[in-house]
């Protein structure tokens, strides 16, 4: 009967392998032999250039700048949106009420995010500079999203206040599998709450944590509907958000030069694969076996 | 949802030199029916034509007209008319295919990039419909019932591909009741402008606001000025990329000339962080009495414009007393391209279906239900228009042959993001015009240099 069940699987699988073959991995296929062509996204065919579209990248002024805006991000957002969710998760373990709330902006879609921010942005109507000058701050109410200094980090908060929302309920939900008795031992040995959380807590909810670095570390490398929909320019000003993402999409979609912007993709790609490789090492930790 | 600059000028790009085995551009030219007097492009009167139209701001009423029209000339023939948003990404695939539809209008945000259809190798020549009579007038050809400088904003290297539809004209706006309540006019030369601005400042309202998101908005007011400054000539040596043209004096006193004004404080604050919706929307409300556009504004703002706020578009002053373009010289494009591809089944169709959209009675619904101007000469006679469009029109009349535009939008698409980046910077005060021009000059030359970029000349 063995026979019988591989023939099931086989059959149950060769529909989905098919259209995964034909719909991801063939585009991915395209994508890496376009990159050393100069296609234009509507000729028929396309020249092969070699390697050129890839050493064109690496002294094209604009693309260094988006990967040094991608590096900052890398490290500021998967930091400050665990450190966030960390806390918030520890402090408010026991309000459900406070789960729910912080969820709220994963409902929301990034472009929905992206609008609302930029109205809270906005220099003379918006949100902040009215917070600003309500509490008699007015001097330093500014165009968050015009001034090249403040414009990346404006992105950058919004990415960590979409994404800590996930991360607090996903600490919570690992912090309540810990085993009551171990805090309570700890307790009654005198620990501090600092030191509990530090010692305990954390270790024993590393396997969340691991996978938060991972996620945002990804997520870090995008941030193009982000910068695509609340930047000036978009990308701006004067590039100081550029980001891969959005090279990529005016490269193929305003330039035309469908070939650069594949090569800009197949880069992307293995930096997303070397810096989740990198992080999973990074931060791997000796198990804590609970039992 | 109106036409903003975005759409209009979404997808103005450049191209890259497609230096690989495109297919050719010879039709089929089994489709060919018998030319008469009455069918003068030699219509097959059984074949079906396929027309694919942008339906955005203007709507797609008037192609339906003119598919009407087509129908009942060749009642025989299917006429499958598709109106659609997000033109390229339909497109795209059939092109690579060459099974193209027989007529297109590529226009809107998301739209094929020009340049590159050009540079494949795509599209049909359309002398063909140029020289045939036209649809009103046999004794007429249809390109001299055209707007000066249309055919040649759709010629490339001498064929002309592309035909546009819609003219826009680039001016500055104000209100001219809160004109007439302040005892303002609109000053003539931008000296008087400065002048002016001092007074509105005076009573408490922004001089001026732009679309600063966007910095392009800007670039029109200041590269129209450098235009009348300098003449033709100099539109034609930015156009070809000559050397040093962006640091030519005509050039840099109109990025001057605009500096001047966040100099002196005559820009509302925030306006550089404002979308074109916020800034547009802070000018209707009397936040700021100019505002740089595009002839689409009123219709663009028609929901939000406050009763008797009667907005005109003004030309730009001029910039210095010995401009090479009179006063009412004005920068002017068109958009709307329509097309017809090269590997259409019935490229005669679609020849014909563009005779009859440029007709009169076309063109005049146009005038009704898109609240715009089209490139036909006389569309609007005997309408009745709003105050923007009657001053759009009156603008039009008053350039005659002095209307200029330019393409390196179109042709040289990384030279825009330069110059608007460096437009964005000036405006904050970030660079002075000397600055400025080192820049986007440097952005020029590049283009110039980059051997992958095909380049035209005007």
């Amino acid at each position: 009967m063995r026979h019988g069940k591989y023939r099931f699987l086989a059959g149950a699988m060769a529909l989905p392998l098919l259209l995964y073959g034909v719909f991801v991995l063939w585009p991915y296929v395209q994508a890496f032999y376009l990159a050393f062509t100069d296609w234009n996204g509507l000729s028929s065919g396309a020249k092969f250039t070699g390697t050129e579209n890839f050493t064109k990248l690496f002294s094209d002024p604009l693309f260094l700048a988006a990967l040094r805006h991608n590096g900052l991000m890398l490290v500021a957002v998967p930091l400050g949106t665990i450190a966030i969710a960390l806390f918030l998760s520890a402090a408010t373990q026991r309000t459900k009420v406070y789960r729910v709330v912080y969820f709220f902006p994963q409902l929301l879609s990034v472009a929905i995010i992206a609008v609302l921010w930029q109205f809270i942005y906005t220099p003379n109507s918006g949100l902040l500079n009215g917070l600003l000058r309500g509490i008699g701050l007015g001097s330093w109410a500014k165009s968050w999203l015009a001034e090249p200094n403040f414009a990346l980090i404006a992105v950058m908060v919004v990415m960590v206040w979409s994404a800590v929302g996930f991360y607090v309920v996903l600490f919570t939900a690992a912090m309540e599998s810990i085993p009551g008795d171990i805090m309570e031992a700890a307790l009654i040995d005198g620990a501090s709450p600092a030191r509990i959380f530090w010692r305990i807590t954390v270790p024993l909810i590393w396997d969340s944590v691991q996978v938060a670095f991972v996620y945002l570390g990804i997520a870090a490398l995008d941030g193009f509907a982000l910068v695509q929909i609340m930047t000036v320019g978009p990308g701006g000003p004067d590039g100081s958000t550029e980001v891969m993402g959005l090279g990529l999409w005016r490269n193929a979609f305003t330039y035309g030069k469908f070939g650069y912007a594949c090569a800009m993709g197949v880069t992307i790609f293995f930096l997303t694969l070397s810096i989740a490789a990198l992080f999973l090492k990074a931060t791997k930790r000796d198990q804590v076996e609970l039992a | 949802m109106n036409p903003t600059r975005r759409v209009l000028l979404a997808g103005a790009a450049a191209a890259t030199l497609a230096g690989c085995a495109t297919s050719g551009t010879d039709n089929d030219n089994a489709s060919k029916g018998n030319k008469t007097p009455e069918n003068p492009l030699g219509v097959p009167a059984e074949s079906a034509l396929e027309v694919v139209i942008f339906k955005g701001g203007y709507g797609d009423d008037y192609a339906l007209k003119a598919g009407s029209l087509y129908k009942q000339k060749f009642p025989k023939a299917a006429v499958d008319h598709k109106g659609i948003q997000r033109v390229g990404e339909v497109l795209q695939p059939r092109f690579v295919a060459d099974s193209p539809p027989d007529v297109v209008d590529n226009s809107g945000a998301g739209r094929l990039d020009l340049a590159t259809l050009v540079a494949s190798g795509k599209l049909t020549d359309l002398k063909e419909l140029l020289d045939a009579p036209s649809y009103d007038d046999p004794a007429k050809k249809v390109r001299d019932t055209l707007m000066p400088g249309v055919i040649e904003e759709g010629t490339f290297d001498g064929k002309a591909l592309i035909l546009n539809y819609s003219s826009v004209l680039w001016g500055i706006w104000y209100s001219k009741s809160l004109f007439a309540k302040n005892g303002w006019t609109y000053p003539k030369t931008w000296a008087d402008m400065l002048a002016l601005c001092e007074q509105i400042k005076g009573k408490g309202i922004a001089p001026w606001t732009w679309q600063g998101k966007y910095p392009e908005y800007i670039n029109d007011p200041l590269i129209s000025m450098a235009a009348k400054a300098g003449g033709f000539e100099l539109v034609k040596a930015i156009d070809n990329l000559e050397a040093n043209a962006w640091k030519s004096p005509a050039m840099i006193a109109a990025a001057e000339a605009i500096y001047q004004l966040a100099v002196k404080g005559y820009i509302m604050p925030g306006s550089e962080a404002l979308s074109h919706t916020e800034a547009q929307n802070a000018w209707c409300k009397g936040q700021a009495a100019f505002i740089p556009c595009g002839s689409w504004l009123e219709g663009e703002q028609q929901a939000v414009t406050p009763a008797g706020f009667d907005m005109v578009m003004g030309t730009v002053p001029a910039l210095t007393a010995s401009d090479k373009l009179p006063n009412g010289a004005v920068m002017a494009a068109s958009s709307e391209s329509f097309l017809v591809p090269a590997k259409a089944k019935n490229p005669q169709g679609g020849l014909e279906f563009l005779r009859m959209l440029f007709s009169k009675q076309v063109s005049k619904s146009f005038v009704e239900s898109a609240k715009a101007l089209p490139v036909v000469n006389g569309a609007t006679e005997g309408l009745t228009l709003t105050s923007g469009l009657g001053s759009v029109g009156e603008a039009q009349k008053a350039a005659g042959a002095n209307i200029f535009g330019f393409r390196f939008r179109t042709w040289y698409a990384p030279l825009s993001k330069a110059l608007d980046d460096a437009s964005g910077e000036l405006l904050t005060k970030r660079i002075n015009p000397a600055q400025w021009a080192e820049r986007v000059q440097k952005a020029a030359d590049d283009v110039a240099k980059d051997s992958s970029v095909k380049k035209h000349r005007r």
